[in-house]
């Protein structure tokens, strides 16, 4: 099976399963993904994993479109990988900026936990269903979400945050 | 939910009912030499026994990927070589191909071939050194030593070619900084002489040897199905019998006219990793052999001047005239140079540690719109305490040493 033969089924999949979920596919250089709704993302994914052998969750991430045309502010981006067809597919889904939320794919993936508290500590997005939701690389007392498009790269005021370091 | 517990005191205080005498919290890192970087254990332990294990990592983290959104694309290659600083030209060859894939540009063969060479230098650098370093861990301090002998040596390569022993920054989208020097094959075969025997007295020191035989079979082991769940890639994969390698399966820079093996064990233990790694160095010299052997000539960048700059002469130099001062600034000025299409990729590549994939998002301009890293250790070390339940604290520096986790790239 070649990879667009894999993706074309990947969609079909979802266009015909999670009807009212989809919301539009697309391509860049032969990859590609579709979009479905926030709510329904665990159950597209859990039926890629079980009916289509998507069995790895290699990647999950989250990208901030502040001041560009989209849907909404933030979205989700899982890349899945097969172990069968040795093939990737990409899902997503967006996030509003007043309501950072979305199911937590931790109980499909052991892969997910980690990469779910990055994207808290990094996004501020919240995960619901994740047992430990602690920032993964930041200090446990940092307030702010690095890679916000609208986090400075300085960081300027950031290190009186810290009463410990400048004490 | 946030923790507050900084302390192995304050997070035994925290540990619900009584421990008893038994139950003990050992601290173990981020300063403890066996961890080789800054990572953090909070072992529950009774008696010698690994209960419970709380992983604490970021301590090296440096916001790579906030980096990366104000470089670049050319740029980024300077970050990259930082992540896996055992084998930085993984990383500069990974983010290259994945910039080429984007903007769909074919690189030379000779360029490819380079890359090969290097890549499988590198990979070659890494695996030595983790090797020996685990040597190290289970008390063969010479294996480590011979390793570290054997790195400089490639390091003494890479500085002929790159001009730098560890940022080597060497590749760009569309080609190479620069050409091999003219006595590189020569350097080249000479390294793999040495390589090779020290690579097999290695084996001679350690595959017999009852201590470290005890101490690597059957410790740390992981499932097939825990392997996949947990997205391991890499050695670690293939120690648990999944024969994947994205060089056979998805091949770059034209991987797929090789002639190589991949290496597959089935236990899933220390041991496994140690074989895994001493197969994909004879491998991996394997392949070097082959593409020095067919080094095609020709030019090493694409011929492509929106994403190579011109070679300099009369025509572009800025002391050349008004034309060449137009061109040099029409590569070099804010705004210009490699300006990938709208649009986004993902693309792994098989780093030493398993697969390093960059997805990067571009919105037509000169700078990534995101640039996220998908670093194997990152999730190799999620599995760590699923490896380490019910094995003893001394299986703990055995296992952690056969993970080869880089803080750099784990932490970014």
């Amino acid at each position: 099976m070649t990879p667009v033969d894999l993706q074309q089924r990947a969609i079909a999949h979802i266009q015909s399963r999670f009807s009212d979920a989809f919301r539009r596919t697309d391509a860049h250089q032969g990859q590609h993904w579709v979009e479905v709704e926030r709510s329904a993302i665990v159950a597209v994914l859990r039926s890629l994993r079980d009916d289509l052998g998507f069995d790895v969750l290699m990647d999950l991430t989250c990208v901030d479109w502040l001041g560009k045309e989209t849907p909404e502010r933030y979205s989700m981006v899982y890349q899945l990988f097969s172990f069968e067809h040795r093939q990737y597919f990409r899902v997503k889904c967006w996030l509003p900026a007043d309501d950072l939320e979305v199911d937590s794919a931790s109980a499909i993936w052991k892969s997910a936990p980690w990469a779910e508290r990055e994207v808290w500590d990094m996004f501020g997005v919240r995960f619901r269903g994740l047992d430990d939701h602690r920032r993964l690389l930041t200090p446990v007392d940092y307030t702010g979400h690095p890679l916000r498009k609208d986090y400075p790269l300085i960081g300027h005021g950031e290190r009186s945050n810290f009463p410990h370091y400048v004490k | 939910m946030e923790r507050s517990a900084r302390t192995p005191v304050e997070i035994e205080e925290q540990v619900d009912g009584d421990l008893g005498s038994k139950r003990m919290i050992v601290n173990f890192g981020p300063q403890h030499p066996a961890t080789h970087g800054t990572l953090r254990s909070i072992i529950q332990l009774e008696g010698e026994t690994v209960k419970s294990m709380d992983l604490e990592i970021g301590y090296l983290h440096t916001g790579f990927e906030k980096l990366g959104e104000f470089r670049s694309w050319n740029q980024g290659v300077t970050i990259s070589d930082r992540m896996n600083y055992l084998s930085p030209l993984c990383n500069n060859i990974g983010l290259s191909v994945a910039c080429e894939g984007l903007m769909g540009i074919e690189i030379t063969p000779r360029c490819a071939a380079i890359r090969v060479i290097l890549y499988e230098l590198a990979r070659l650098a890494d695996h030595i050194i983790m090797v020996g370093l685990q040597a190290m861990d289970l008390g063969a301090f010479s294996v480590m030593l011979w390793a570290f002998i054997e790195r400089e040596k490639m390091y003494d390569v890479f500085e002929a070619v790159t001009g730098a022993r560890l940022t080597t920054s060497y590749t760009r989208v569309g080609g190479l900084f620069r050409d091999v020097p003219h006595d590189f094959e020569e350097q080249v075969r000479k390294l793999m002489g040495e390589c090779l025997r020290t690579i097999q007295e290695m084996e001679g020191m350690l595959n017999e040897n009852r201590i470290f035989r005890d101490r690597t079979i059957g410790v740390n082991t992981i499932s097939k199905a825990d392997a996949i769940s947990f997205g391991l890639t890499g050695p670690l994969l293939r120690a648990c019998g999944v024969p994947y390698d994205i060089r056979k399966s998805q091949p770059y820079c034209g991987y797929e006219q090789y002639d190589f093996e991949i290496a597959v064990e089935q236990e899933g233990d220390v041991w496994a990793r140690y074989r895994i790694r001493v197969k994909e160095m004879y491998e991996s010299l394997k392949i070097i052999d082959q593409a020095l052997k067919n080094l095609p000539d020709g030019p090493i960048n694409v011929d492509a001047p929106e994403v190579i700059i011109p070679k300099k002469d009369s025509h572009n130099h800025p002391t050349g005239g008004m034309e060449g001062l137009i061109y040099h600034f029409k590569n070099y000025m804010h705004g210009h140079g490699v300006q990938p299409p709208v649009g986004e990729y993902y693309r792994g590549t098989e780093s030493p540690n398993g697969e390093l994939g960059f997805y990067l998002v571009s919105d037509g301009t000169m700078r990534p719109w995101r640039w996220r890293v998908r670093p194997p250790s990152l999730y190799t070390f999620q599995a760590f305490p699923t490896m380490c339940a019910g094995q003893t604290i001394s299986d703990v520096v055995s296992g952690l040493s056969s993970l080869n986790i880089i803080a750099g790239e784990l932490d970014r």
